[in-house]
C-alpha cells in the first residue's frame, strides 16, 4: 500500500495540471468560437493568434 | 441570410459611419471595432477577411468569429480611418456592418464563462473523487483496512469541499433568490441535497464511518452544470444572432449645421431643433417636421398602412418611417406627448408592468416535488425512530432519501430539451430570445396576425392586369430611374427583358416620372400627374400608377402588397391543427379585407390602433385563450409584449424585435408552424423526462427509506437516470433530421 504515497499525489498533480490547462484555455478565449476553431484547421499556413 | 442585409422595402440601407462605433482599447492607444459580417460561412471566408484586414496599414489584430459572425479589429487610430476597414472588406465582397458596442452589454457572456469554469472545477473534482471512491468500493469486498479507507475519505473531502464551495454557487445563489421571494424553484432541493450530502459526509469522515457521499454531491453538480451551461450557451447564440440583425440596422443621423456642413452623429445624441438630412431610401432618425423637400413617406413599419403618404414642408414625420422619393431635410422636434410613438412607448411600459411572471414547468414541478421529498425525509426519520433505531441511523437514512431523490434528472430534464430545441430552431432561422418562450408557445391555442409585413411581404407587387406588353416595357424603362417602391415593383415584374431607352428622364417628387421616347412624352405617376379624370376610380384596396404616352389614353397599373409565398398554406395548416386565427391590421379596410378573404380568416379587424390591438388581446386572454401574436410593425410592439407569446419576422422594426420572444428569418410563414411544432414536441419530451425521473425515484426512494442505499448504488442510480433523460431529450434532434431527409 506504500505505493499510494507516490501514486495519489501523482494522480492529483496530473489532474490539477489538466484543470489549470482548462482554466487557462478558457481565459484565453479558446472556447469563444467553436465553429471557427473547427474550420481553422483547414488553413494551409500557420494560424497563430496575433498580438 | 441575404434578406437581413436589405431593408423591408428592398431599399439599400444607409449605413452608419463606422467611426461612431469605435471604442478605445483598454491597453493603450489602440482603437477597437466589432463588425458583423453575415455572409461569412467557411474557413475560406475567415481567412480572406483576416488576411485582407492584416494587409491594412496600422491593423494589429483581426480575428473573425464564425459562431457569432463577427470580426474584431484593433488598429492604430493615427494610421487608419475606420471607414477604410469597411471599404476593404467591401472590396473583397463582404458587407461589414459596425456593431453597436452598447448592444454587446445587453448580453451577459460572462455568465456562460462562469458556468464553464465551475463545470471544469466540478469535473476535475468529480473525476478524482470518483477515482478514490471506486477504490473504496472495490476495497470493501476485498481487504481494504479502515485506516486506508479513512485516508481516502479525507483526501476526497480535501478535493470535494473547495470544489463544491465553488461549483455550487450558481445553484445556491438562484435558490437563495427564489426563497427570498418566497418562491420555490428546482435549485432549492438541489442546494439542500448537496449541502446535506456534503455535511453528512464530513461527519461520517470524522467518525470514520463506512459510507460517505462526496462523490454523489460533486458528480451531481457536474451533471447539472453541464445542462445549465448548454442552456445558457444555446440562448446566447440565439441572442447574438438577434443582435446581429439589430446591428445591421445601426443608423446614424446626418446633421446639417447652420453653415451647411454635414456631419454624422449617433441618433441618441440628436436634440430638438437640429436639422437632419434624410436621403431617399433612408429611415427618419427622429420625429420631426419637414423643412425642405417634397417626398413620399412609407409608414408601413410604424402604422401598418401600406400606401405611401405624400409629405411637403411643414408635415410631421415619425422616426422609423422610410423616405421614398426625394432627399429631405427634417427639423427634429421634441417627442410629442400625443404622437403615435409616445403612445406606443407608454403602452409598452404599461404592458411591461402588467405582464405577470410566467412560472416555468421546472419550477412548477419543484413546487410539488420539493415539499414531497422533504416530507418523505421527515417520514423516514420518524419511521426509524419509531422502530427503535438510534437517531444517527434514522438521520442517515433520511439524508440518503434526500440524496437519491436529488433532482439530477429533473434538473437536466428541461435544460437539455431546451438546448436541443433552440439548436433545431436556429438551424431553421428561428431565434428563440426568451428563456421560457418555448414553454409558453407550446400552450398556444389562438394566433393573432398583423397584416402588413407579417402576412404580406410588406412591399407592393404588380397585380396581373390587362396591360399591353409595350406599355409595361415603357413604364418599366421609366420606372427604372426611381426608388419609389411602386416603381421598383414595376421594374421587378418585367424581369430581365430588354427595355426601350428613354431620354430626358426626370422625377417630380410626390408626383411621378417623365421621359421621352422619340417624339412622345411619357409620364408615369399618380392621377394628377398623368391627368386622369376622376371617373376612372377603382376600389381594389391597393395602390396604382398611371402611364400616359403622348396624348394617348392613360393606362393603369395596380399594385397590391402580396401575401408571403406560403401564407395561404400556412394559415390553412394552422386551421387544420385547430388554432383560432385572427387578423388585426392597422391598415385600411379594403386592404385588410382582401388579405382576410384571400387567406380565409373569418375574424379580422382593420384600422386597429396599438391600444385597440392590446384591448383585443386582453379580451382574448380574459376568455382564457393563450394567444400567439405575430407582428412586425412598431404599432405591434405593445401587442407583442401583452400577448402570451410573440413572434416577429427578421425585417420587423427593431422595437418589435426586442419585444418579441421569437424572431424568424426568411420570407416563409411556415416558420410559425415549425416553431409551434418544436415547442409542443419539447413539452412532450419534458414531461416524458419527468416521468422517467419519477419512475427512477419510485425505485430509489423505497430503497433509501429502507436504508439499503450505499454511495455506490446512489452513484449508479443517479448517473443512469441522468443519462436516460439526456438520451431521451436528444430524440428531438433525431426526429428533426428525419424530417429533413
Amino acid at each position: 500500500m506504500n505505493i499510494l504515497v507516490y501514486l495519489m499525489p501523482a494522480a492529483l498533480f496530473l489532474g490539477c495540471l489538466g484543470l489549470i490547462g482548462f482554466l487557462w484555455s478558457l481565459k484565453s478565449s479558446q472556447y469563444d468560437d467553436l465553429d471557427g476553431a473547427a474550420e481553422r484547421i483547414l488553413f494551409d499556413d500557420e494560424d497563430l493568434p496575433r498580438e | 441570410m441575404s434578406e437581413a442585409a436589405v431593408d423591408t422595402q428592398g431599399a439599400p440601407v444607409h449605413r452608419a459611419d463606422p467611426g461612431l462605433f469605435v471604442r478605445a482599447d483598454e491597453s493603450g492607444g489602440q482603437a477597437k471595432l466589432d463588425l458583423v459580417v453575415q455572409s461569412m460561412h467557411c474557413a475560406g471566408c475567415m481567412r480572406r477577411i483576416e488576411r485582407a484586414l492584416g494587409e491594412l496599414d496600422g491593423v494589429s489584430f483581426a480575428r473573425a468569429n464564425l459562431s457569432t459572425k463577427r470580426v474584431a479589429v484593433k488598429w492604430d487610430p493615427a494610421r487608419l480611418q475606420p471607414a477604410a476597414i469597411v471599404e476593404k472588406l467591401a472590396s473583397i465582397g463582404f458587407e461589414a456592418v459596425p456593431f453597436d458596442s452598447k448592444l454587446i452589454g445587453m448580453l451577459d457572456e460572462s455568465e456562460g464563462r462562469k458556468l464553464l469554469r465551475a463545470m471544469g472545477v466540478a469535473g476535475f473534482a468529480a473525476a478524482n473523487v470518483m477515482l478514490l471512491s471506486v477504490s473504496v468500493w472495490s476495497g470493501l469486498v476485498s481487504d481494504m483496512e479502515p485506516e486506508t479507507r479513512a485516508l481516502f475519505y479525507w483526501i476526497s473531502a480535501l478535493i470535494a469541499l473547495p470544489a463544491i464551495a465553488y461549483a455550487a454557487q450558481p445553484f445556491y445563489r438562484s435558490a437563495y433568490a427564489a426563497l427570498r421571494k418566497r418562491q420555490m424553484n428546482m435549485d432549492v432541493p438541489i442546494s439542500l441535497a448537496v449541502t446535506l450530502a456534503t455535511g453528512m459526509s464530513i461527519v461520517q469522515t470524522v467518525v470514520n464511518a463506512e459510507h460517505v457521499y462526496f462523490d454523489a454531491s460533486i458528480t451531481l453538480l457536474f451533471f447539472l452544470l453541464i445542462g445549465r451551461y448548454l442552456d445558457v450557451q444555446a440562448r446566447n447564440r440565439a441572442c447574438s444572432a438577434a443582435q446581429n440583425l439589430l446591428g445591421l440596422r445601426a443608423m446614424a443621423a446626418t446633421v446639417v449645421d447652420a453653415d451647411g456642413a454635414q456631419r454624422s452623429m449617433p441618433i441618441e445624441a440628436l436634440e430638438p431643433g437640429m436639422r437632419v438630412a434624410v436621403a431617399a431610401g433612408a429611415r427618419m432618425p427622429a420625429d420631426g417636421v419637414v423643412a425642405i423637400g417634397i417626398s413620399d413617406v412609407d409608414t408601413s413599419l410604424v402604422t401598418g398602412e401600406s400606401l405611401p403618404e405624400p409629405v411637403r414642408p411643414g408635415a410631421h414625420v415619425f422616426a422609423g418611417t422610410l423616405n421614398l422619393t426625394a432627399p429631405m431635410q427634417v427639423t427634429v422636434t421634441a417627442r410629442d406627448e400625443h404622437s403615435l410613438l409616445s403612445e406606443i412607448v407608454r403602452l409598452m411600459e404599461a404592458a411591461e408592468q402588467g405582464r405577470s411572471a410566467y412560472v416555468r414547468i421546472a419550477d412548477r414541478a419543484a413546487r410539488i416535488y420539493a415539499p414531497s421529498v422533504h416530507v418523505m425525509a421527515l417520514a423516514t426519520v420518524l419511521f426509524w425512530l419509531a422502530m427503535g433505531s438510534s437517531f444517527v441511523t434514522a438521520l442517515t437514512n433520511a439524508i440518503a432519501v434526500l440524496i437519491v431523490t436529488c433532482p439530477c434528472a429533473l434538473g437536466l430534464a428541461v435544460p437539455v430539451v431546451q438546448v436541443v430545441a433552440t439548436g433545431r430552431l436556429l438551424k431553421r432561422g428561428i431565434l428563440l430570445k426568451a428563456a421560457d418562450g418555448l414553454e409558453r408557445l407550446a400552450e398556444v391555442d389562438t394566433i393573432v396576425f398583423d397584416k402588413t409585413g407579417t402576412l404580406t411581404l410588406g412591399r407592393p407587387s404588380l397585380v396581373d392586369s390587362p396591360v399591353a406588353t409595350p406599355d409595361l416595357a415603357i413604364a418599366a424603362a421609366l420606372a427604372r430611374s426611381s426608388r419609389h417602391p411602386l416603381a421598383r415593383a414595376l421594374v421587378e415584374s418585367v424581369g430581365a427583358k430588354p427595355l426601350p431607352v428613354l431620354d430626358d428622364l426626370r422625377e417630380e417628387p410626390g408626383h411621378g416620372l417623365e421621359g421621352r421616347l422619340g417624339d412622345e412624352v411619357i409620364r408615369l405617376g399618380n392621377r394628377e400627374w398623368v391627368e386622369v379624370g376622376e371617373g376612372a376610380s377603382i376600389q381594389h384596396g391597393g395602390s396604382e400608377l398611371w402611364l400616359r404616352r403622348g396624348t394617348g389614353k392613360p393606362v393603369c397599373f395596380r399594385f397590391m402588397d402580396k401575401l408571403r409565398p406560403d401564407a395561404v398554406e400556412a394559415i390553412r395548416e394552422l386551421k387544420i391543427r385547430g388554432f383560432a386565427i385572427e387578423l388585426l391590421s392597422g391598415d385600411r379596410e379594403p386592404a385588410a379585407r382582401a388579405a382576410a378573404d384571400a387567406l380565409g380568416i373569418a375574424v379580422w379587424r382593420a384600422g386597429a390602433r396599438p391600444d385597440a390591438k392590446i384591448a383585443r388581446l386582453k379580451e382574448l386572454a380574459a376568455q382564457g385563450r393563450k394567444v400567439l401574436m405575430v407582428g412586425d410593425g412598431l404599432n405591434d410592439a405593445p401587442a407583442l409584449r401583452v400577448a402570451h407569446v410573440s413572434m416577429s419576422p427578421a425585417d420587423a422594426s427593431d422595437v418589435s424585435q426586442t419585444a418579441a420572444d421569437f424572431i424568424f428569418q426568411g420570407a416563409k410563414l411556415g416558420a410559425v408552424i415549425e416553431a409551434i411544432e418544436v415547442a409542443r414536441k419539447s413539452r412532450r419530451l419534458v414531461f416524458e423526462n419527468f416521468a422517467l425521473a419519477l419512475a427512477y425515484n419510485a425505485v430509489a426512494i423505497p430503497l433509501a427509506f429502507a436504508g439499503f442505499v450505499t454511495p455506490l448504488i446512489a452513484a449508479v442510480a443517479m448517473s443512469t437516470s441522468s443519462i436516460t433523460v439526456t438520451l431521451n431529450s436528444l430524440r428531438l434532434s433525431r426526429t428533426a433530421r428525419e424530417v429533413n431527409e
